[in-house]
């Protein structure tokens, strides 16, 4: 380039500006594609939230902007009593299935991660082929199963029945994130004569705190979004959980449905994963690529 | 002592040439004791979720095929005869009954591959392109990221329910939008029409799980060493050859994990399907087939056979793929 350009300082002008010409287009491109990205990630959410702020025949009309600031859907959604019980049930089987899923799996983990023992690697076999099973396959025998314990149409029954899907993650990224961890920490342990669970619980356990935000996390997510299980083993509006209640909303007919109520409902139930996904982005992705790809 | 697990056998040894004799047969019968004791532990820890997942997902299989030979009533359980190989399929005055006879049944599978093939397809190559567009280093890329995952996070009744009201025929945003730009002049019946019901699902999956996939490639990308780049730079060669020459190849092992992960779940679709088209055969997945004979005609039997045969499909694709990586790995090698 320079001695082009010492040759013929006009073309090195000429040339520089095409490229800068082509950088901007380029930039202009690049700007485009993520804001092509963004809208179409944002825009269903936004437009949900904009249908549930409109009322009446308004609720017909497209419009792209929130020109509409009726809160009557949301009040509709709030007074309907069993739309707040299954509120309630699905926060409560979602904290629990967190609750379980990071007792037992970091029990299992430590098993796993920190002893060697016979039959270790056909118990991580079990554990990984589980997380494959279609969840139909087990719907019948499940059902049989939650019928003998006396656990049919009851939340608990549902908390019992998630484990399925999120054990074998939870076990996963804990235990990979278990045998990271310095072995000299657990010595030291076991030299003072703790036993295993002491060493768990007091050791391992205040170095297992990133790893577990991230798997409860998720578990909650899938625990709150879970929809089949839900609705086969519950009866009653009293028991569900929301995403079967919003599913099950329905109008005069089954033509009319009162979208508004819908789409509220739909943002009363999505918002907390929104803020959830927002606080703790970092968290989320580490723990879905941790699961995936050291899988 | 092969089964010792503690500290590694060089410190073992270490610590026996250490030690003298006597203190050293006493040294060996105390770790002995220790490892058996941790041995013992595992086990322990290991029980509540053996004991778990052999009561929601071991015995709940062997019980589902079990059925699958069986008459049995989705009302009640325990009145049931075993009836063989009727359920699959059975042939009785000149006709062919069982699932493997039904039309429904093989028009779900082929609904169940199509959707399969085309929306991971398609996740795929969208997911690399916002992977790749954020591995540029931009100001606000962390929030471009957040935003991208919002989509994963709706729960897919939640998503279902919004893009039904979107693609709704008569007051949906989506004609709206497309007649404004004149690309269709009449309304279209997205969920209803079978000839774009099945269009409507997987457009709204590949909404849903692009970012999946994206962030699963992007973790990939960023963990490629930066000298190749710096080397084909040096070269002067163009990106798109080094894109295809040096990323594809080795963000290609991550992609394929990530491919089999969403592929294996999009075989057992239900919810998107059963809430978005609302039982239409022309949609059905084998999930949704299963669960309708289960559930609506109580026939558990039917409903049996079916989840098993779906059950043994993707337990095989797992099979081969995993055959196919180790033959892969030991390529490699």
């Amino acid at each position: 380039m320079t001695r082009s350009a010492l040759r013929n300082p006009h073309r090195r002008y000429s040339f520089l500006s095409t490229r800068i010409l082509k950088k901007r287009a380029l930039q202009a491109g690049f700007l485009l594609l993520i804001s092509a990205i963004v809208l179409f990630s944002v825009f269903p959410f936004y437009y949900a939230i904009l249908t549930s702020l409109k009322s009446g025949p308004g609720l017909f009309e497209v419009s792209y902007w929130i020109e509409s600031f009726d809160l009557g859907n949301y009040q509709a959604v709030v007074s309907r009593d069993s739309f707040v019980q299954s509120l309630f049930n699905s926060v409560l089987v979602s904290t629990l299935v967190v609750a379980v899923s990071l007792l037992f799996g970091l029990t299992a983990a430590y098993a796993l991660g920190r002893i060697h023992f016979r039959g270790r690697g056909a118990v991580l076999i079990i554990v990984l082929s589980v997380s494959m099973f279609p969840q139909v396959a087990v719907l019948s025998g499940l059902f049989e199963v939650i019928r003998t314990l006396n656990l049919y149409n009851n939340p608990f029954g549902l908390v019992f029945s998630y484990t399925i899907f999120t054990l074998p993650f939870t076990v996963w990224v804990l235990t990979t994130f278990m045998k990271q961890l310095p072995k000299e920490l657990e010595e030291a342990a076991i030299v003072d004569g703790a036993t295993p669970w002491i060493t768990l619980t007091k050791v391992m356990m205040p170095l297992m705190w990133p790893a577990m935000a991230t798997t409860g996390l998720l578990a909650f997510i899938a625990a709150w979004n879970e929809f089949l299980f839900a609705l086969t083993f519950t009866l009653t509006d009293a028991q569900r959980t929301v995403p079967v209640a919003i599913a099950l909303i329905s109008g005069n007919s089954q033509y009319e449905l009162p979208w508004g109520i819908i789409m509220a409902a739909s943002v009363i139930v999505t918002v907390p994963l929104v803020l959830l996904v927002l606080a703790f982005q970092r968290r989320i992705v580490s723990g879905l690529t941790a699961g995936a790809v050291k899988g | 002592m092969p089964e010792y697990s503690l500290s590694n056998q060089s410190e073992d040894g270490a610590m026996n040439d250490e030690d003298g004799s006597m203190s050293n047969i006493a040294a060996v019968a105390h770790h002995n004791r220790l490892t058996r004791q941790r041995i013992r532990s595992a086990w322990l820890f290991l029980a509540p979720i053996l004991v778990l997942l052999a009561l929601v997902a071991g015995w709940p299989l062997l019980r589902t095929i079990w059925f699958s030979f069986t008459d049995a009533s989705f009302a009640d359980l325990t009145v049931y005869s075993f009836i063989g190989f009727e359920n699959y399929l059975s042939y009785e005055d000149g006709e062919w009954y069982g699932v493997l006879a039904d039309q429904e049944w093989w028009g779900s599978v082929w609904n169940t591959l199509f959707f399969t093939v085309v929306s991971v397809s398609a996740e795929l190559v969208l997911g690399t392109i916002v992977a790749l567009t954020l591995n540029a280093k931009f100001p606000g890329r962390g929030l471009v990221r957040a935003a991208i995952l919002i989509p994963w996070a709706i729960p897919t009744i939640v998503s279902a329910k919004m893009w039904g009201w979107m693609l709704h025929d008569q007051f949906g945003i989506l004609n709206h939008m497309l007649q404004g730009i004149g690309l269709i002049s009449e309304p279209l019946a997205w969920t209803a029409n079978a000839d774009l019901a099945l269009w409507a699902v997987i457009m709204v999956d590949i909404w849903k799980t692009t970012p999946f996939m994206a962030l699963l490639i992007l973790a990939s990308l960023q963990m490629l060493p930066s000298d190749c780049y710096e080397a084909a730079k040096v070269d002067g060669i163009h990106p798109v050859r080094v894109f295809f020459k040096v990323t594809v190849p080795l963000i290609m092992p991550a992609v394929m994990v990530a491919v089999t992960f969403r592929a294996l779940d999009a075989l057992r679709v239900f919810d998107l399907i059963y809430v978005l088209t609302s039982n239409s055969a022309e949609t059905m997945s084998m999930s949704v087939y299963a669960r309708q004979q289960l559930v609506s005609f109580q026939d558990v039997g039917m409903g049996s056979a079916a989840s098993t045969l779906l059950f043994f499909m993707i337990a095989l694709i797992t099979i081969g793929y995993l055959c196919l990586g180790r033959r892969q790995m030991a390529g490699d090698n």
